[in-house]
C-alpha cells in the first residue's frame, strides 16, 4: 500500500512540474502583458511602460523568468501580485474561503439531492419519477450556468425580491443569516449541474448493484427491503462514487467560476478571470498550481480510498 | 457636463481674459468654461448634515487594486485616491483650480509663479493632519515629488515631474522649486493626478514598491482606510479631522461588480446607491430613467471615440483615402442606432467643454458620392469585387478593437457596410484587452483601431505625447503617438504651447493645432465619450467633473437628504 501511495505521489509531483512549465509558457507567450491596461492612460508614456517592465523583471529571457519563479515557488515564495502587491498565497487565501463555502454548500446539496434522486430512480426504474428525473437531468446538464444564474436573479431578486441579486454579504451585517441568505441562489445554481451528475451516476451504480446475485440472495433469504437497500445495496453502490467525488473538483471549480461572476461572489474563480484579464502572471500561476494540486490531491485521495476499500485495485 | 434628460448639450463658451486666467490659478493650462448651471443636480450641497450620517455604496465594474496614488493605476483606482489623499489643488467642474493642501494656487500675480514659469513657490495649509494624526508639512510635498523621480520607485509617470529641480523647504508651510524648462501643463498635472503621500511612513520602508502602506494607505483626504475584502469591496470611513468641507456620510463602500448587466440589476434592486465606472450600459439607459427612486445622469467625458489609422500603413498614408473613409462613415447612424443618441459628434481631440476647444472646425458630412469622387480623382480605381486599387495596393485593411466590446463590434459591422459602398474592404481583427493594448497598439502593429482616448493632461490640451513626432514608440520615441503622425508644424505648435503661460496665446496655439490635425485627419473622430451614471434619489452632491477621470471625485460633498 505504501509503495502504491509513494508511486502515485511521485507521479503527481511530476505532473505538477509539467503543468507549471506548460502553464508558464502559455501564459507568457500569449500576446499582451500586465502593463497593457495602462496603455490608454493619458499619464503613462511608452518610456514609463518600459521602465516599469524592467523594474518588474519582465524584460528578462523567459527561461530565466521561469527558473526564477520556480525556484522561489518551491521555497514557498509564490511572488507578489502585480495588481496590488500582495503575496500570491495571501491573495489566494483571501478568496479561497468564499469559493470553498460555495463549493461545499453546492456539493452537500448535490450529493444529498442527487443520491436521493438516483436511488429512487433506480428503484423505480422507468416510472414517471425516473422519467422526469432523467429529463430533468438532461435539461440541467444542458442549461448554461450563466443563463440559469441570470434567470434566478431575474425571478427571485428582481421580480419576487426574495433573494439578494448578488454579493456574499451585506456590508456591515455579515451575520450567519445574512450569509445564508446570500448563499442560497449561487449555491443552488452551482448545485444544479452537480445534482444532475450525481443523480445519473448514482442511478447507474445502484442499478448495477441491485441486479447482483447477492441482492437476489438477500431477498430470497427474506431480509427486509430497507435492510437490503441500506446495508447491502447502498454501501456497494456508493463505492464508485468515491472516484466521482474525487474527479468532480475541476467541474465544480469551473462552475464556481461562472456562478461567482454572475453573483459577484468574491471567490477564486473570479480572481482567476480577473488575473488573466490583467495578465497578473504570479497570481494566475499561483491559482493554476493550487488548482492542479487540488485536482491531483482529490484524484489521489479517491484512488487511495478506493484501494483501501477494494484491495483488487492495489494488485492491479 | 451632465443632464438628466439624456441628451447632451454644449454650453456657451466664455473665454476668460489673461487676468481672469491667472486668477484661476493658471499660469498654466487650465480651466473649462462650463457654467455651473449646466449641471443638473450639480449644485453644491445645500443642507448637508452637521455630522456624517449614513453610508454610500458605490458600484464599480473594475476592482480598485492600486492604493499608492503615485504608482501605475487605472481610472477606477483614482476613485479611491480622491477619497483617501489630497493634491495641492484640484480642478472644479467649471475649470477653476481650487487650493486643497496649498493655501492658494500659485500664479504670476500672487508671486507663486515667476514670469518665466521657472520658479514655483507654494504656500501650504498648516491645519492639515494625516489620518494617523501626524501634521502635514512641506516635507511631505518634497518627499512626494522626489519619490516620483526616484529611479528605484515604480512611478506611474514622470512627465513634468522630471523637470522639477532644487526643491527647497522654506518653512513647514512653504516649499519652492525650480523647473528645468518652462512647462505650463504642470499646473494641471499637479491638480489632476499628483497626490501627496506621507513622508513619515514611507521614508521608513525599505522597498518603496512594496510596503504595508500599499494595502492600508494613510492620506489627508476626507475618508480614511478601513478594510478591503479582495474581489468584493473596499470600505472607507469618514475622517473626522478633514481639513476641507465634509465628509457628510459616515462611510463609503466601493463594491466591485464586474458584469455591467449584474451591476445594473443590483442598482435596480437597490443594493447599490451609485453606479460608478463604467456606469450603465447605453441599452439600459432609457429603462433606467423610468425607475422609481433613481436618477440617471448622462455626462460627457474627456475621452474621444475615434478610428485610429496607422498612418504608415499602405493606403492610410494617402490623405485622400483618409478623407474618403471619413466621408463614407454614417456617424449619426452609429450614434443613434448603437449608442441610443447619447453621445455628440466631435471633430477635435479636445472636449467641447474645454477652454481650448476650437470652434468652427470643418464638420463631418456623410457623403459617399463625394468620397467616391475623391478616390476616383486620387487614382484609386475599382478592381475585381469592387475593391479599389492604386499602384498594386488594394484599399483593404483590418480594423481592431477590444474583443467582447459589443457596441464597438456592432460599429465595425456598420463600418464594413459604409466603406464597402465606396470600394474599401475592411475586415475585423479583434483581440482581448490585454493583447490589443500591448505591443499591437503600442508598437503600431495595427492597420486601424476603434478606441476611446482621453488626450488631455488633466485639463491641459498639451498632446505632445500623442501627436509629437518624437513620441512614436515604434520609432523609439517617448510617448504614445501610435498613429505615427509626423508634422513639423504640429511639432512647432506643441513646443510653443507647452511654453506659453498666457491663456489667449495658448488658445490660439492649440486652436491652430486642432485645425491642423483635423485637416490632416490624423484620427477619424466619431464622438465625444460619455458615461451614464445612476444614483438613488435623495443622494445629494454628485457633480460630474470632466476634468477628472472619475465622477466620484467629490464624495466628501455627498450626503443623504
Amino acid at each position: 500500500m505504501a509503495r502504491y501511495v509513494v508511486n502515485r505521489l511521485a507521479q503527481a509531483i511530476m505532473l505538477l512540474v509539467i503543468v507549471s512549465g506548460i502553464g508558464f509558457a502559455i501564459l507568457h507567450l500569449a500576446p499582451g502583458g500586465p502593463l497593457s491596461q495602462f496603455a490608454a492612460s493619458a499619464q503613462m508614456t511608452q518610456e514609463d511602460l518600459d521602465r516599469v517592465t524592467s523594474q518588474l523583471g519582465l524584460d528578462r529571457p523567459l527561461p530565466i523568468q521561469y527558473l526564477d519563479w520556480f525556484g522561489r515557488m518551491v521555497r514557498g515564495d509564490w511572488g507578489k501580485s502585480y495588481r496590488d502587491g500582495e503575496a500570491v498565497l495571501a491573495v489566494i487565501s483571501s478568496h479561497l474561503g468564499a469559493t470553498l463555502e460555495l463549493m461545499a454548500t453546492a456539493t452537500i446539496i448535490a450529493v444529498l439531492l442527487g443520491c436521493w434522486i438516483g436511488i429512487l430512480g433506480a428503484l423505480r426504474r422507468y416510472s414517471l419519477f425516473d422519467t422526469l428525473a432523467t429529463v430533468g437531468a438532461m435539461i440541467a446538464l444542458s442549461i448554461p450556468t450563466f443563463w440559469f444564474g441570470l434567470v434566478t436573479i431575474y425571478v427571485f431578486s428582481v421580480k419576487l425580491g426574495w433573494l439578494p441579486a448578488g454579493n456574499r454579504e451585506t456590508v456591515g451585517d455579515g451575520s450567519f443569516l445574512d450569509l445564508m441568505h446570500h448563499l442560497i441562489a449561487p449555491a443552488l445554481v452551482l448545485a444544479l449541474v452537480e445534482t444532475a451528475m450525481w443523480g445519473r451516476f448514482m442511478r447507474s451504480s445502484m442499478l448495477e448493484v441491485i441486479n447482483q446475485d447477492y441482492i437476489r440472495t438477500a431477498r430470497a433469504k427474506g431480509l427486509p427491503e430497507w435492510r437490503i437497500l441500506t446495508v447491502h445495496a447502498l454501501r456497494n453502490a456508493l463505492l464508485p462514487m468515491i472516484t466521482v467525488a474525487g474527479l468532480q473538483f475541476p467541474t465544480l471549480l469551473g462552475g464556481a467560476l461562472v456562478a461567482e461572476t454572475v453573483f459577484t461572489w468574491p471567490g477564486m474563480g473570479r480572481l482567476f478571470l480577473d488575473s488573466i484579464g490583467y495578465r497578473d502572471y504570479p497570481v494566475v500561476m499561483g491559482i493554476l498550481m493550487f488548482s492542479a494540486a487540488m485536482v491531483l490531491i482529490g484524484s489521489l485521495l479517491a484512488d487511495i480510498l478506493y484501494a483501501v476499500v477494494d484491495p483488487r485495485i492495489r494488485v492491479g | 457636463m451632465a443632464d438628466d434628460t439624456g441628451k447632451l448639450g454644449v454650453p456657451a463658451l466664455g473665454i476668460p481674459n489673461r487676468r481672469q486666467f491667472f486668477q484661476l490659478g493658471a499660469g498654466a493650462a487650465a480651466g473649462w468654461t462650463l457654467s455651473g448651471s449646466a449641471f443638473a443636480q450639480a449644485e453644491r450641497p445645500a443642507n448637508p448634515p452637521d455630522k456624517p450620517r449614513g453610508q454610500v455604496i458605490a458600484a464599480l465594474s473594475q476592482e480598485p487594486t492600486v492604493f499608492h496614488p503615485l504608482m501605475p493605476g487605472i481610472e477606477v483606482d483614482q476613485g479611491i485616491w480622491w477619497q483617501v489623499f489630497s493634491p495641492l489643488w484640484f480642478i472644479e467642474p467649471d475649470g477653476k483650480f481650487v487650493p486643497d493642501l496649498a493655501r492658494e494656487v500659485p500664479t504670476i500675480e500672487n508671486g507663486g509663479l515667476s514670469a518665466d514659469g521657472l520658479t514655483w513657490k507654494i504656500k501650504l495649509r498648516n491645519d492639515v493632519k494625516w489620518h494617523d494624526g501626524t501634521p502635514f508639512t512641506a516635507e511631505d510635498v518634497k518627499f512626494s515629488l522626489e519619490l516620483i523621480n526616484n529611479p528605484g520607485f515604480r512611478a506611474r509617470s514622470r512627465v513634468g515631474h522630471s523637470l522639477v529641480k532644487d526643491i527647497t523647504v522654506v518653512a513647514p508651510d512653504e516649499i519652492h522649486w525650480r523647473m528645468e524648462a518652462p512647462y505650463s501643463p504642470y499646473m494641471s498635472i499637479l491638480a489632476s493626478f499628483t497626490f501627496i503621500v506621507p513622508k513619515h511612513i514611507l521614508e521608513k520602508v525599505s522597498d518603496p514598491n512594496a510596503s504595508p502602506f500599499h494595502n492600508a494607505p494613510v492620506g489627508t483626504g476626507p475618508f480614511r482606510w478601513a478594510e478591503r475584502v479582495p474581489g468584493d469591496h473596499i470600505l472607507l470611513n469618514a475622517h473626522a479631522g478633514y481639513h476641507g468641507k465634509g465628509p457628510y456620510v459616515e462611510r463609503v463602500v466601493f463594491k466591485y461588480i464586474p458584469d455591467l448587466t449584474v451591476l445594473y440589476t443590483q442598482f435596480r434592486t437597490g443594493q447599490v446607491d451609485y453606479t460608478g465606472l463604467q456606469g450603465i450600459l447605453p441599452n439600459f439607459v432609457q429603462e433606467a430613467k423610468t425607475l422609481k427612486g433613481r436618477k440617471i445622469f448622462v455626462s460627457s467625458t474627456s475621452s474621444v471615440e475615434h478610428i485610429a489609422p496607422n498612418l504608415e500603413f499602405g493606403p492610410f498614408a494617402d490623405r485622400a483615402v483618409r478623407e474618403a473613409l471619413y466621408l463614407g462613415i454614417n456617424k449619426q447612424a452609429i450614434i443613434d442606432a448603437l449608442y441610443y443618441g447619447l453621445p455628440t459628434q466631435t471633430e477635435s481631440f479636445v472636449p467641447q467643454q474645454a477652454w481650448s476647444f476650437q470652434q468652427g472646425l470643418p464638420q463631418h458630412k456623410y457623403d459617399p458620392a463625394k468620397a467616391n469622387a475623391l478616390l476616383d480623382a486620387a487614382g484609386w480605381v475599382r478592381g475585381s469585387g469592387g475593391i479599389r486599387e492604386k499602384g498594386g495596393v488594394k484599399l483593404e485593411f483590418a480594423n481592431s478593437t477590444t474583443a467582447g466590446s459589443a457596441v464597438r463590434e456592432q460599429c465595425q459591422q456598420l463600418l464594413i457596410q459604409d466603406w464597402r459602398a465606396i470600394g474599401a474592404a475592411m475586415r475585423v481583427n479583434n483581440m482581448p484587452a490585454a493583447v490589443i493594448w500591448g505591443d499591437f497598439w503600442q508598437q503600431s502593429k495595427f492597420n486601424s483601431v476603434i478606441v476611446g482616448v482621453n488626450f488631455m493632461l488633466g485639463s491641459d490640451p498639451d498632446v505632445t505625447p500623442r501627436f509629437g513626432s518624437g513620441a512614436i514608440p515604434a520609432k523609439g520615441g517617448r510617448g504614445y503617438n501610435t498613429y505615427q503622425y509626423q508634422n513639423a508644424e504640429a511639432d512647432r505648435l506643441l513646443s510653443q504651447g507647452a511654453k506659453q503661460f498666457d491663456l489667449v496665446q495658448r488658445k490660439a496655439t492649440y486652436g491652430e493645432l486642432q485645425k491642423l490635425i483635423r485637416n490632416d485627419l490624423a484620427i477619424l473622430p466619431l464622438f465625444q465619450g460619455f458615461i451614464a451614471e445612476g444614483i438613488k434619489e435623495g443622494l445629494q452632491g454628485f457633480r460630474p467633473n470632466i476634468n477628472m477621470s472619475i465622477n466620484s471625485w467629490n464624495m466628501r460633498e455627498w450626503y443623504w437628504a
